[in-house]
């Protein structure tokens, strides 16, 4: 039941771009087309909720117990680093058709601040390895779903005319701003 | 001459919230009063001078391969010193900031400028540098957040404009509301771009 909570309000109630302003420059920058929001999408469930498997057992394991806590910054940005150059040469060898879907996202992940931010929440909010990993997987698929949509309707709004000087960010940013609107309809879902 | 155009730089011509459009989630996040655009953007002017300077003293020291990985290493640094001193002396905007003060690391001003700027020059110009851009950015999240919180609370830096029980658009201190905001600040800005050929 537990479970479900977080997955509900990760998902739809704080979506991670719409209610969190956390993974914006991805968010308006990949959502051009359905097909490529899909594939960064993917990768980012896939990153994120690694990235907090181990950014869990580090906090718990590492640096609680050596009372280094004041480190978590610089190390937490270091491991989502490595890992992503990890999962990316590790796919790249195994798996090359998924490397060919994902790979040209796996680089941008890195500066996706919401793999940072979502680690150092979970951290803060007191999580279990399994509920953390669970937030996580939630929170990508919430920012998936965010992109998808931001996507479907950016394609239609490319068929119509607008007023010159709100070409590119100023459009995409007023649409996510309506989009933000009527995500705040969740707000009353979970108590 | 040309040392005092690093500056000027990042304030107007090469803004980097409203032109280059960089560090987008701490603008939409904190602005939803002046104050809070304030703190923010001195913390990540501290950050991005500190880096800033110290990537152009060691630009000769760090190896071409490993240079972003030494670049994080270098802002992690500074921002965890900005962290640990907010949380010491400025408590209730360090909480009002939250998540945004360790997420200074991966905003993409700052590892932006020691990649476009600070590893080619010196000392003094990535200083300079540093400091427009930094200016510029605080200069714009303040503008932001004021808008925000005169529409939003009717207020500006916690001065009460219109009365308590008079009626504001609370939907701009809400998510949709930064979206918005931020959205038509860009678009007046592209068309005063258009109209001065700056």
């Amino acid at each position: 039941m537990e479970l479900i909570k977080i997955v509900i309000l990760a998902l739809i109630v704080n979506n991670v771009v719409l209610a969190q302003f956390l993974g914006i420059c991805p968010f308006l920058g990949v959502s051009n087309k359905v097909g490529t929001s899909i594939g960064m999408g993917a990768a980012v469930i896939f990153v994120m909720a690694l990235a907090n498997l181990v950014t869990y057992l580090i906090q718990n394991f590492i640096l609680v117990p050596l009372h280094i806590e004041f480190m978590q910054t610089i190390t937490f940005i270091f491991i989502i680093a490595f890992l992503v150059q990890v999962v990316e040469i590790i796919l790249k060898k195994s798996a090359p058709s998924l490397y060919q879907a994902l790979g040209i996202y796996l680089p941008l992940i890195t500066t996706n601040c919401a793999v940072l931010g979502i680690a150092i929440l979970a951290v803060q909010k007191d999580y279990n390895l399994l509920s953390s990993v669970i937030y996580a997987a939630s929170i990508a698929a919430g920012f998936t779903l965010a992109l998808i949509l931001m996507a479907g309707i950016r394609e239609q709004l490319e068929l119509n005319g607008y007023p010159k000087g709100m070409k590119g960010f100023p459009l995409s940013l007023i649409t996510a701003g309506l989009l933000s609107l009527a995500f705040m309809g969740f707000a009353g879902l979970v108590k | 001459m040309s040392v005092l155009k690093n500056f000027t730089n990042g304030l107007i011509k090469e803004n980097p919230t409203f032109v280059l459009v960089l560090g987008t989630c701490p603008t939409l996040a904190v602005t939803t009063a002046a104050m809070n655009g304030i703190g923010m953007g001195a913390a990540t002017t501290f950050v991005l001078v500190c880096s800033n300077v110290m990537i152009a003293a060691l630009k000769n020291v760090i190896p071409d391969k490993v240079r972003i990985a030494a670049f994080i290493v270098i802002i992690a640094t500074f921002v965890t010193i900005v962290d640990l001193v907010m949380k010491a002396y400025t408590p209730d905007l360090y909480k009002t900031l939250g998540i945004f003060i360790p997420l200074i690391v991966v905003n993409c001003i700052i590892l932006g400028r020691a990649e476009a700027f600070a590893q080619k020059n010196n000392v003094i110009p990535a200083l300079l540098d540093g400091l427009g851009m930094g200016l510029g950015f605080t200069l714009a999240i303040t503008l932001m957040g004021s808008i925000r919180e005169i529409l939003g609370n009717g207020s500006v830096f916690d001065i009460r404009l219109i009365s308590q029980e008079a009626k504001t658009i609370l939907i701009f201190i809400l998510p949709p509301g930064a979206f918005i905001t931020y959205g038509y600040l860009i678009a007046i800005m592209n068309n005063i771009k258009r109209k001065y050929s700056i």
